[in-house]
């Protein structure tokens, strides 16, 4: 292994905090907690573009820091999550929850900046197996569950990657983690897509997101909604962009996890559902490929991860002081949580896209290049899914939560108060800076890959925008009936994995067990019952035949030289006379026959 | 906290308030139709009367009973299905 700079990763500055982080103890911990991510966070500003971190290793040169203005754009907002997140988490006592977080962003970071899918599947690793702490910290049993099906999900998915990256390598001979060739895909190709979009949540290799984000802690949850899926977008813009097939998915994905967040009664899991729906204009931005799409990808990814996180924090902080998050359970909190309500209000509006908020500048740069590029059904239908956005996450969630219905239980009520001053603190520098992207829109333009030709304040955008947004609230209001939550949950593709897997359980323990005692029964009856009579007879013919046998020479034996004995008992002299008596009786018995 | 009486205040003139928002509405399909130029519009749908209002109105529609359709067909199903929550 050779290093030929010493360039300072800013993953390094996340990985080494988080081991000193359980050393500290009281304000050390809390200044720590704070500082470390903007240390990573100022590295990530000062970065240089360029090739640095190049490591000759085997007969492969790695890169572990290709900085470029992509690479640039997604760790920027990566360790701005990363100091956002760290302060809502600053009342939690359990150092291990925010060091495993900080692993996990240190993951995303060193995806981002690598040169090579080595380095690149060396660090997807280290945010599966990080990232799973924080689902198991919350440490029920539903939760431990998940964490599992989240993990064994996560290493097929890196299998099938590593296999598509081994393949690349054979076929090309380089590793470098570039544009692959997305018209003439191969296997290799392939396996590399199935690999991210498995962590971008595209429909059917999606469930694990809904299916564990929502058992994961109030503060692990705010970490998770950003990285994962978000980290496979940079990989997609990076490998796959103009990949046509991603296109399809990405409506598709678009309008799933709306159609998923109808039926949701877990206001956090109707979350994972929207992020599923929120990634699938990324994902079509990628499949679209344009620079413009590019654009809007990277900038929805930006705006995705403050307003989805600014969200978790919100209905987190309800889960956090009451201990609910189901819509059955709340309702008519704002008495109660108004601050919560606020900034979660502002998250929703941001993700609706309403005039003013993050996701008006940066959804629309997909949508329109969708149209540009003349793909009117998928850029429709990208329409009709944000109208379902606004549906939920910005009617839905803060009405059932803090309006409608009070299904609070005394204790929940009784619970129920804004939480503390750190997760308010962060809500509202979250809820900022998502009204600062609506309204100053250079801010966050200047940070993307390529340059902006793109104006979303004109008049004709925002009456386009404010009358889908208006007109779906009506229907909203109009149809409240069927929205009321019920107290159930919705099958999912993770239903065949989870039933799957107690088939083969079902299997082991009934038809494979009833096979085993059947074949130990038939052995017991038949075999042993036969062994055993077989066994009867080679002992009967043991001990009658060859006993019989054995005894018998023996017995003639011990005769013979019983009666040998008996002749030696007499004296020598009889002996010799009887002897000699026989020798002169043959002797003279030969004489008279001769003669 | 002012915010709380914010919305109390609201909610104490809620029939005014929905009366608003309907001038709201109105003003907005009327503006739209009247001043707004359609220079950026893509398709030639999108230079009808209030063609986004419906738009948004339908795809609300749509998605709430295609999606209660879709759940009700065995998808919505007991909190304790899997037996582990």
């Amino acid at each position: 292994m050779a290093i030929s700079e010493l360039w300072l990763h800013p993953a390094v500055i996340l990985l080494v905090g988080a081991v000193l982080l359980p050393l500290l103890r009281g304000r050390a911990r809390s200044v720590a907690l704070v500082a470390i991510p903007v240390l990573a966070f100022l590295r990530v500003l000062y970065l240089d573009p360029g090739t640095h971190g190049c490591v000759r290793f085997l007969d492969w040169d790695l890169v572990f820091g290709r900085v470029d203005k992509l690479s640039q754009v997604f760790g920027y907002i990566m360790t701005l999550m990363c100091i956002l997140g760290s302060i809502y988490s600053l009342h939690v006592k359990n150092a291990a929850e925010q060091a495993v977080a900080w692993c996990y962003v240190a993951g995303s970071l060193g995806v981002i900046y690598a040169g090579d899918y080595l380095v690149l599947f060396l660090f997807w690793e280290l945010m599966a197996f990080s990232s799973v702490f924080l689902i198991w910290q919350r440490r029920r049993p539903s939760s431990i569950a998940a964490g599992i099906r989240y993990l064994l999900v996560h290493v097929f998915g890196g299998v099938v990657l590593l296999g598509g990256i081994m393949l690349h390598l054979k076929a090309t001979g380089s590793l470098a983690f570039g544009q692959l060739d997305v018209a003439h895909p191969d296997m290799a190709t392939w396996m590399i897509l199935i690999g991210f979009i498995l962590n971008a949540a595209v429909p059917p290799l999606h469930a694990w997101l809904p299916d564990a984000y929502s058992e994961a802690t109030v503060t692990g949850s705010v970490f998770l909604c950003a990285f994962t899926t978000k980290t496979a977008v940079y990989a997609l813009c990076r490998a796959f962009a103009g990949m046509e097939v991603l296109i399809v998915l990405g409506v598709v994905m678009a309008i799933y996890g709306v159609v998923y967040a109808v039926l949701e009664n877990d206001s956090r899991k109707l979350l994972a559902y929207h992020i599923i729906s929120q990634v699938g204009y990324m994902v079509a931005g990628v499949g679209l490929g344009t620079q413009m799409a590019i654009n809007g990808a990277c900038a929805h990814a930006f705006a995705h991860i403050l307003y989805k996180g600014l969200l978790f924090m919100g209905t987190g902080s309800v889960l956090q002081m009451t201990g609910q998050s189901k819509f059955t359970e709340l309702g008519g909190l704002y008495k109660k949580m108004p601050w919560a309500f606020l900034f979660t209000l502002v998250g929703g509006l941001s993700i609706s896209a309403f005039p003013l908020f993050s996701g008006f500048v940066s959804k629309s740069m997909i949508v329109a290049a969708g149209f540009e590029e003349h793909r009117t059904t998928a850029a429709f239908l990208l329409m009709l899914a944000s109208a379902g956005t606004f549906l939920h996450t910005g009617l839905k969630v803060p009405y059932f939560i803090w309006f409608g219905k009070n299904n609070c239980s005394a204790e929940t009520w009784q619970r129920a108060e804004d939480p503390p001053w750190n997760m308010r603190l962060a809500m509202a520098l979250t809820a900022g800076l998502c009204i600062w992207i609506g309204c100053y829109t250079p801010y966050l333009y200047q940070l993307l890959p390529y340059a902006v030709e793109y104006h979303p304040y004109t008049a004709y955008h925002v009456s386009e925008t404010l009358q889908i947004l208006l007109f779906t609230a009506v229907g909203f209001f109009l149809f409240i009936k069927p929205l009321q939550p019920t107290a159930t949950i919705s099958l999912d593709v993770d239903w065949f994995y989870r039933m799957g897997g107690r088939a083969v359980q079902w299997f082991v323990n009934k038809p494979a067990q009833a096979v085993d005692t059947w074949v130990g029964e038939l052995y017991r009856v038949c075999g042993l019952t036969w062994l055993m009579a077989s066994a009867r007879v080679s002992a009967w013919f043991d001990g009658r035949v060859i006993d019989g046998v054995v005894d018998g020479f023996a017995r003639s034996v011990r005769g013979a030289g019983d009666r040998l004995r008996h002749l030696q008992t007499r004296q020598i002299q009889v002996n010799t006379f009887s002897a000699v008596v026989v020798l002169v009786v043959l002797l003279l018995v030969y004489l008279l026959t001769s003669m | 906290m002012k915010l709380v009486a914010l919305i109390e205040f609201l909610q104490r003139h809620l029939k005014w308030l929905v009366r608003l928002c309907w001038v709201v509405l109105a003003l907005l399909v009327v503006g739209d139709w009247l001043w707004v130029d359609k220079e950026h519009a893509h398709t030639q749908p999108e230079h009808w009367f209030g063609f986004w209002s419906v738009f948004g109105f339908v795809a609300c529609v749509v998605i709430i009973f295609v999606s209660k359709w879709y759940g009700h067909r065995g998808i919505m199903t007991r909190e304790d299905y899997y037996g582990d929550k």
